[in-house]
């Protein structure tokens, strides 16, 4: 592992342990009092399940377009951070809105979209486990998929009619619950940089061993 | 088969953080019983109502739904953490065995 990697970690963890006292000293949102706080952790959330589609996709064509195989270990990364972050999205997500809206779900365009990506992710995990040979190819088209579905996922809201907040809702937020938020999405960034190296690491660990097997067969 | 544990224990997660946000269950008839004695509120279907100042019955319990999220968030990076790091052990002590292999058979 590279020399940035342990510092980083002790970074990310201190602000993940600084981070709910930041929360707690936030102000409450007139409407929906406390359970608006669901906010600085699923907000970042959303954007690494958005940012691993992105980066799995561009890896995917990478791999598809110039057959390199540390491309294709990248994307199998990143779709795993996918579904991890997509389901700490869909989870957060109808616990704030069943206080907020009513309802834990509504098929709205915003959160139905969300649901495709992850289940795209998914599936692209599915595929690689289980898919046997040439499962590589057919994930890497698929990865394609889920990110085109990503810009769809994000602009949405501002497109459709929907009771999910607008992208516009965040630049207009006041210092004092601006800054928990930046905080944590900065907790999350270095997080999924963190992870998402820990998980190539991992694949050029097996791709290793792979080769190791062959040269005791040879 | 990692993959597999890895599949319940999101699952067992999944379905303690909505235990926990749904809290003791409410029975249909009480619900029922408790909408038909309010009656009508028309004037409280046309005026906004603040939060705060919702009657008991009507407000669901915030801190428990807040709580059930960050719990689901922290336990899932952390299991995902410990779910790699198990992974990366396992890989890592099979390529060592291997490597220690190839070079008692002078292969290496």
């Amino acid at each position: 592992m590279p020399k940035w990697y342990i510092p980083v970690a002790i970074v990310c963890g201190l602000m993940f342990v600084a981070s709910p006292l930041l929360i707690a000293n936030a102000p409450y949102e007139a409407t929906m009092g406390l359970v608006q706080k669901i906010f600085y952790y699923h907000m970042p959330s959303a954007i690494m399940f958005l940012v691993a589609a992105v980066v799995c996709g561009i890896a995917s064509a990478r791999y598809l377009f110039a057959g390199a195989p540390h491309q294709d270990r990248v994307a199998w990364a990143a779709a795993e951070l996918a579904v991890l972050f997509g389901i700490i999205t869909l989870v957060t997500g109808p616990l704030w809105a069943r206080k907020a809206w009513g309802v834990w779900w509504q098929w709205d365009v915003r959160l139905t979209s969300s649901l495709m990506g992850w289940m795209v992710a998914v599936a692209y995990l599915l595929v690689r486990q289980y898919g046997g040979a040439g499962s590589d190819k057919l994930a890497a088209g698929l990865a394609l998929f889920g990110m085109a579905n990503v810009p769809f996922i994000y602009i949405s809201v501002n497109y459709w009619r929907t009771i999910h907040p607008a992208t516009s809702v965040v630049p207009t937020l006041p210092v004092s619950m601006g800054f928990p938020l930046w905080f944590c999405l900065t907790a999350f960034v270095l997080l999924f940089v963190l992870l998402l190296k820990l998980r190539i690491y991992l694949e050029e660990e097996r791709a290793r061993l792979d080769s190791l097997y062959l040269s005791i067969e040879e | 088969m990692s993959t597999l544990r890895a599949l319940v224990a999101a699952i067992m997660l999944l379905v303690a953080s909505a235990a926990f946000a749904f809290g003791p269950p409410v029975s249909a008839d009480n619900v029922v019983a408790q909408a038909q004695s309010q009656g009508p509120k028309q004037e409280q279907q046309n005026e906004f109502t603040p939060i705060e100042q919702l009657p008991p019955q009507e407000q669901l319990p915030a801190a428990r739904l807040l709580i059930a999220a960050y719990v689901f968030v922290l336990a899932a990076l952390f299991l995902y953490v410990v779910s790699v790091s198990r992974r990366v052990g396992v890989v890592r002590r099979e390529v060592q065995r291997l490597e220690a292999d190839l070079k008692r058979t002078g292969r290496a």
